[in-house]
């Protein structure tokens, strides 16, 4: 170890340095020796003693916790794909159909993701900041598995290009990144992102054909359309149906909201309280069911309120994305008032958008902008108790 | 019957390098220095020049601003050096001493019978008025206004902080005359805070004329800041002042004997100090008597006061003002192969995504206190705010401190008011900076937002 830091130390780092060869390219140095070595630097001022934990690790436990999914849709993709085949395969026949359906897209979004954030902190020569490890992760666990690679690519420079670097980077951010490189996939290529064609790989091998009477449909898509789908409640939860590639599976989503919330990485203030949202939606739209305007609509609002919180991208959302600490609400109080309304909308704009039957995402960016507004009134709340105190004090004087 | 006020946000750092309840042999003192570093927005003059002769209450420097207030000598002796700093600031005025300290005389009186100003005036001169912070702005207290309540934290509760009972010890009759005269500053309460759980000592316990509340819960509930949010918190235009319970000993010596007898005694604590004990010492006194041969080789680092808090100084170093500490920590300048992935035992952290939360878990069921050797490393690097609700867990004032410090870092003076600055100085955000995710400057800031806040306001 000593070895290898004194070989860093002496024979790269001086090519990096002022003077250097490479000097222009020391974020890129920076960024990987600190990767490799968490340095020896020490408390200046202030405090002189530190917490041991830092964005990289905070990061690396949210990574972790969308293992469990990424293996997960690896294997679903696999299966789904030999299902509309209607050809026989092993469990890992399956996984590695799906592995290498999905591990381009997860390569294709750390590349270009962190290809560009690199390039940034060399023409800021700034240092190389964490940000991107989490969203290179969830951007391909939120497509559709059939989405051309290019896709990928382009939804990723958007998001970290306009969604990110043009505020300043990594913390700075108002929308969730993430998201932004769905909704710019969803808004420049909306066939590749919704329809029946795009959540079921049925690329054939020669003599083979898609079964008979095979639907690619996911099941909100079934719902949305027709109000019933052949996918059972427990099927949504554990994970066994089309959708985008991590998000299926509300069992291994609570596994990771578990780590998040154990860790008190993720805010479990705005899962409850999303949850909620949700759950109060679903109920309104069970006891209005009635008033539907057309017989699909009254069945996809009968649902069972705590079924729509298994379909879907719900509980990805609300457990990966809402929780996002840079463009979410970051008052513990506004927190609830964050949760709650993206549960609420993310329910809503489901049954009643005819054109896209998943909210959450729109829900998301839409609290987003919201947030802001939330924490200044939680804000502006404590500034008029203090102004209250004086006033009294004031007065009494 | 005192109130207990319990405190829930806050974390206790236990730090190995405690040290034992026993005093060490007194050590000679052979120089002291006042440090106008101490000493923060005063515009110093030198009353002395190298060379000159002194005595224990001597004035070596004094407020350009306000000439009253005088920064005397701890000993008697000979001014042995004026060390300046960049742009000629004076950094330490040191004082060579005598065997045998002969002191000014400022002429013993009882201060239940003195007038305010003559109180002040005697403070002034002495040396003594430097021991009395403002807030808001945590500056050397201003004579001519009266704050509205005087506030003394009877415990530390900050990592290895010594016990002040301990430190107190044998000063009753002038810790109360110090009170008597403080009460008189004041147009309000003096206000002593003292833990709820521990013994708190002969000279603490005995007080009269003060107004005791006891506190129960982690650090910071020692801190006087949030003795004061508690209780009284600061309104604009409202004006506290605070002081040690070491230092009003010393004011109680000015009024009984009529000298500025500035004996204190401090803790010598860190995992690197193999002796650790309390000692006698001088206010200022220089540090090496104390740590030569005394501390493990390797590269430490030697701060004046707590590890929250304190000052770093060299080996050649001198007591701060304020500090009834000396520690000693390794300097943690070795770098660590994936130190962010790999998960350590022996890294403290309130987060639960490090394995120290289980030993913090194991030490509730066993009972067994954990501590940690840590050293001053950062653990990561400085980035942008991204974690939330981090700060929240350990800081016990109903401010919203991420939010007030991101007004500090824009200079909006209107929102850092409306934020409830005028209630806070560094040391109340000194938790905020070691739990820090980002590892932001915080103390740094804050100290800097106080000062933009007192140039805009006046």
């Amino acid at each position: 170890m000593k070895a290898l830091h004194n070989l860093l130390e002496q024979k790269v780092k001086p090519h990096f340095e002022e003077g250097g060869k490479y000097h222009k390219l020391w974020p890129v140095f920076d960024g990987f020796e600190t990767f490799l070595f968490v340095p020896g630097h020490t408390a200046e001022s202030g405090a002189h003693i530190r917490d041991g934990i830092d964005l990289k690790r905070t990061m690396n436990t949210v990574i972790m916790a969308l293992v469990p999914c990424l293996l997960f849709g690896m294997w679903n993709v696999g299966y789904h794909h030999y299902i509309a085949l209607g050809v026989d395969a092993t469990f890992m026949e399956q996984f590695i159909f799906g592995a290498i359906k999905v591990l381009p897209m997860v390569v294709v979004s750390y590349g270009v993701g962190l290809g560009l954030e690199f390039l940034f902190c060399v023409i800021k020569g700034h240092q190389i900041e964490e940000g991107y490890l989490v969203s290179g992760m969830l951007i391909p666990l939120i497509m559709p598995v059939d989405i051309p690679l290019w896709m990928v690519a382009l939804s990723v420079a958007f998001a970290v290009v306009i969604g990110k670097e043009v505020f300043g980077g990594t913390g700075m951010n108002i929308f969730n990144p993430a998201l932004l490189a769905r909704a710019f996939a969803f808004f420049a290529y909306p066939t590749y992102m919704s329809g029946d064609k795009v959540w079921i790989n049925t690329s054939v091998q020669e003599g083979q054909a898609v079964v008979d009477g095979f639907s690619g449909a996911t099941a909100l898509g079934d719902l949305a359309t027709t109000g019933t789908t052949q996918y059972s409640a427990l099927d949504a939860f554990l994970g066994i149906i089309p959708g985008s590639i991590g998000e299926t599976s509300t069992l291994l989503v609570l596994m990771g909201a578990g780590l998040l919330i154990f860790t008190g990485i993720g805010s479990w203030r705005i899962m409850l309280s999303a949850i909620i949202g949700g759950a109060v939606m679903g109920l309104i739209f069970n006891i209005f069911a009635q008033f539907a305007i057309s017989p699909e609509q009254q069945a996809f609002m009968a649902v069972p309120f705590w079924q729509q919180m298994l379909y879907g991208g719900f509980a990805f959302g609300v457990v990966f994305m809402a929780t996002d600490p840079v463009s979410g609400s970051q008052t513990e109080k506004g927190k609830y008032y964050y949760g709650f309304f993206i549960g609420l909308f993310a329910i809503m704009i489901r049954v009643f958008n005819p054109a896209y039957p998943e909210g959450i995402m729109l829900a998301i960016l839409f609290m987003n902008t919201m947030a802001p507004l939330i924490d200044h009134y939680v804000i502006q709340a404590n500034i008029k108790k203090r102004q209250k105190r004086l006033a009294l004090k004031t007065a009494g004087a | 019957m005192s109130d207990v006020i319990k405190i829930k946000r806050g974390v206790d750092i236990n730090l190995v390098g405690e040290a034992e309840e026993v005093f060490a042999p007194a050590l000679p003192i052979e120089t002291a220095a006042v440090k106008p570093t101490d000493f923060h927005g005063v515009r110093f003059k030198l009353a002395v020049k190298e060379g000159d002769e002194v005595k224990a209450g001597t004035p070596l420097l004094f407020d350009k601003d306000k000439e009253q207030v005088k920064f005397c000598s701890p000993v008697s002796g000979e001014v042995a050096q004026v060390v300046r700093g960049a742009k000629r600031r004076i950094l330490e005025v040191r004082v060579l001493a005598d065997k045998e300290t002969s002191y000014e005389d400022f002429g013993s009186a009882d201060p239940i019978e003195l007038e305010r100003e003559a109180i002040i005036e005697k403070m002034a001169a002495s040396g003594c008025w430097p021991f009395f912070k403002e807030r808001p702005y945590n500056i050397i207290a201003d004579p001519a206004k009266t704050p509205k309540a005087i506030f003394i934290s009877g415990f530390d509760s900050a990592p290895l902080a010594p016990n002040l009972g301990l430190i107190l010890e044998g000063n009753e009759k002038a810790f109360q005359a110090g009170i008597d005269a403080i009460s008189k500053l004041t147009s309000g309460q003096v206000h002593l805070g003292l833990n709820a759980t521990k013994q708190v000592g002969r000279t603490l316990a005995q007080v009269k004329g003060v107004k005791i509340t006891k506190y129960d819960g982690p650090h910071p509930a020692g801190l006087v800041g949030v003795h004061i949010a508690q209780l009284d918190p600061i309104n604009k235009g409202e004006t506290v002042w605070t002081i040690n319970p070491e230092h009003v000993v010393i004011i109680g010596r000015l009024f009984l004997e009529g000298k500025f007898d500035a004996r204190i005694n401090i803790a010598l604590t860190g995992s690197e100090v193999q002796d650790r004990k309390y000692h006698s010492t001088i206010l200022g006194a220089a540090l090496k008597p104390f740590l030569n041969g005394n501390v493990s080789g390797g590269l430490n680092r030697i701060i004046s006061g707590n590890v929250l808090t304190g000052t770093k100084v060299t080996e050649e170093g001198y007591l701060g003002c304020y500090d009834r500490q000396v520690t000693v920590l390794r300097e943690g300048t070795d770098p660590e192969l994936f130190g962010w992935l790999i998960p350590k035992p022996d890294k403290f952290s309130i987060s639960r995504a490090l394995p120290s939360f289980f030993m913090r878990q194991a030490e509730k069921v066993t009972g067994q206190k954990v501590s940690y050797n840590l050293d001053t490393n950062t653990h990561g690097e400085k980035r942008a705010f991204v974690v939330s609700g981090q700060y929240e867990e350990v800081f016990p004032f109903d401010i919203f401190p991420v939010q007030l410090l991101k007004a500090m870092m824009t200079g909006d003076v209107e929102l850092m008011e409306n934020l409830g600055i005028y209630e806070v100085v560094e040391e109340d955000f000194a938790l905020c900076e070691v739990v820090c995710t980002s590892k932001i400057p915080v103390q740094e800031t804050v100290r800097k937002g106080l000062d933009l806040m007192k140039e805009e306001m006046g």
